[in-house]
């Protein structure tokens, strides 16, 4: 990416402008469920896989669904691909973690919905990080797939509607949770899902011993080592 | 009668298409782009095109991007794009000014307001980008009541059976995209706009104008031989880039080369009245 200022949706413009000048022979895929229709509805439905099993899986397992289902939310696609299969069971709390970044009021930020307002870009009306001009502006995380200054416009409605929650976790309790999560499961998540790991952390003792929390850990964070050695003063 | 409609009208009757020029408002500073605005006219601009900066111009090649970029580093916003709109209207009253732009900054502005605002300030005409017809409804309405034309746009790829329904809700006149792709990237060849124009024309009274890829006077008389309009865009925004100093900066003969090359084209198209 060398155009704009060489972040995500700057790249999401120029697939834009690829395909159209292509779009005899060229076809247009976004890896979230972001975009013009129909294809925001096509990554739903292709990641809801992940939910369905899961929701057989859970009943098999305890008898019963969650009563969170959790999930960290960039664009959304892994959060979307949860939720669906869970949308009309009304008793199951679905929460989505947006990237709080530097905190959710220092300007520097990923959460679109707790922050953004309704606007369009990239062929989809959903909430925006703008300013009051209508400009994009960038989104900050320490997650690189979180960085993004939208979210996909089901989510959106979905919030709308009330039907699912939105919360936001920062940098550094992401990174927290990055450390616990390794330490004590010798699991490595990915920055993306150490999100959602940190606001289990924070429901979790609320809850009822015997309640179920589902989240979904979609990614491993070898790929962030780096990130994470840099930020805790490490060197590699 | 709309600014627009009496323009056309009136080159109809003169035998000969119109030049539009464009300018991205802002590039690279307000007082620069006013004085190219104002300076059109009379280098031979028979419309013309204002870019509203946005973040993200989706159907922009990288010269108007660059130039959105300088402009937006300038303190560009759609009502000082309106503002540059109100100073050009108290000395000229009959060149059409169309803008063109996307459609978040209109949102932000509020549609209803905005399309007053517009019409007040003196704009003629508006082009969203990125808005669909299928939600053409959230300002055409708006538009229409402040009398502003919406221009839309049709590319090859708008076949006969949505051609009609694109036109549907166009006034003023009708952009049609030459090639599949973004601004200032191909040119289309002669012989593709001799077959893509009557297309249209089957479809619609309106006049129609040429973009993308019209970049040279020759290729502008071109366009107007077969259409009733040339738009040039990113041929004159390279020529105010390439006039820029190191640190972005205007020069002294950045707006004389630009409105030159306006001078340019407007020759190549009225030449086509003695020619024809």
């Amino acid at each position: 990416m060398t155009t704009g200022a060489g972040t995500l949706k700057d790249a999401m413009n120029e697939a834009m402008r690829d395909w159209v000048a292509n779009v005899h022979d060229t076809y247009f895929l976004l890896g979230t469920v972001a975009g013009p229709h129909p294809y925001h509805a096509m990554v739903r439905d292709f990641q809801s896989v992940i939910g369905i099993e899961a929701r057989a899986q859970i009943l098999e397992a305890e008898g019963r669904l969650p009563d969170v289902v959790i999930a960290s939310v960039g664009g959304g696609s892994n959060a979307m691909g949860i939720f669906h299969p869970f949308l009309d069971d009304p008793g199951v709390r679905l929460i989505g973690v947006e990237a709080a970044g530097r905190g959710l009021d220092s300007g520097e930020t990923a959460a679109s919905i707790e922050r953004g307002k309704p606007g369009v870009l990239h062929g989809n009306r959903t909430y925006l990080l703008q300013d009051d001009d209508g400009q994009i502006t960038e989104a900050h995380s320490i997650s690189a797939g979180l960085d993004y200054p939208g979210i996909g416009p089901e989510h959106a409605w979905l919030h709308d509607i009330g039907r699912t929650e939105y919360v936001g976790i920062t940098d550094d309790e992401a990174l927290e949770a990055f450390q616990l999560c390794s330490r004590a499961e010798g699991i490595i998540p990915a920055l993306e899902c150490a999100h959602a790991l940190a606001h289990i952390q924070k429901i979790a003792p609320t809850m009822a011993p015997d309640q179920i929390i589902l989240m979904n850990l979609s990614g491993r964070g070898d790929k962030d080592i780096f990130t994470v050695a840099a930020h805790l003063g490490v060197k590699l | 009668m709309s600014r627009i409609k009496a323009t056309f009208d009136a080159l109809k009757h003169e035998g000969r298409g119109a030049l539009i020029p464009f300018l991205e408002a802002y590039d690279p500073d307000a007082a620069t782009s006013m004085a190219i605005l104002e300076g059109m006219p009379s280098a031979g601009a028979d419309l013309i095109e204002i870019g509203v900066p946005f973040t993200d111009p989706m159907a922009d090649g990288p010269t108007i991007q660059a130039a959105g970029r300088r402009a937006l580093k300038a303190g560009a916003t759609l009502s000082r794009t309106l503002a540059m709109v109100h100073d050009f209207r108290q000395e000229n009253d009959t060149t059409p000014i169309v803008l063109m732009g996307y459609l978040n900054p209109i949102l932000a502005y509020d549609p209803a307001r905005f399309c007053l605002d517009a019409a007040c300030a003196g704009v003629d005409g508006l082009i969203v980008v990125d808005l669909p017809t299928e939600e053409a409804d959230l300002l055409a309405g708006h538009a229409a009541e402040n009398g502003l034309d919406m221009i839309r746009l049709v590319a090859p790829t708008t076949d006969d059976e949505r051609l009609p329904i694109v036109l549907k809700g166009c006034s003023g006149f009708v952009y049609y995209v030459s090639i599949t792709g973004v601004t200032g990237t191909r040119t289309a060849t002669a012989g593709e706009l001799a077959a893509a124009i009557p297309r249209i024309r089957a479809v619609t009274d309106l006049p129609i104008a040429v973009g993308f890829g019209v970049r040279t006077p020759a290729q502008a008389a071109a366009a107007v031989r077969v259409a009733d309009g040339a738009v040039v865009a990113s041929a004159l925004i390279d020529t105010l880039a390439n006039s820029l100093d190191e640190a972005g900066r205007a020069r002294p003969d950045t707006v004389r080369r630009v409105l030159d090359q306006v001078r340019d084209l407007a020759d190549a198209v009225r030449a086509r009245v003695t020619t024809a």
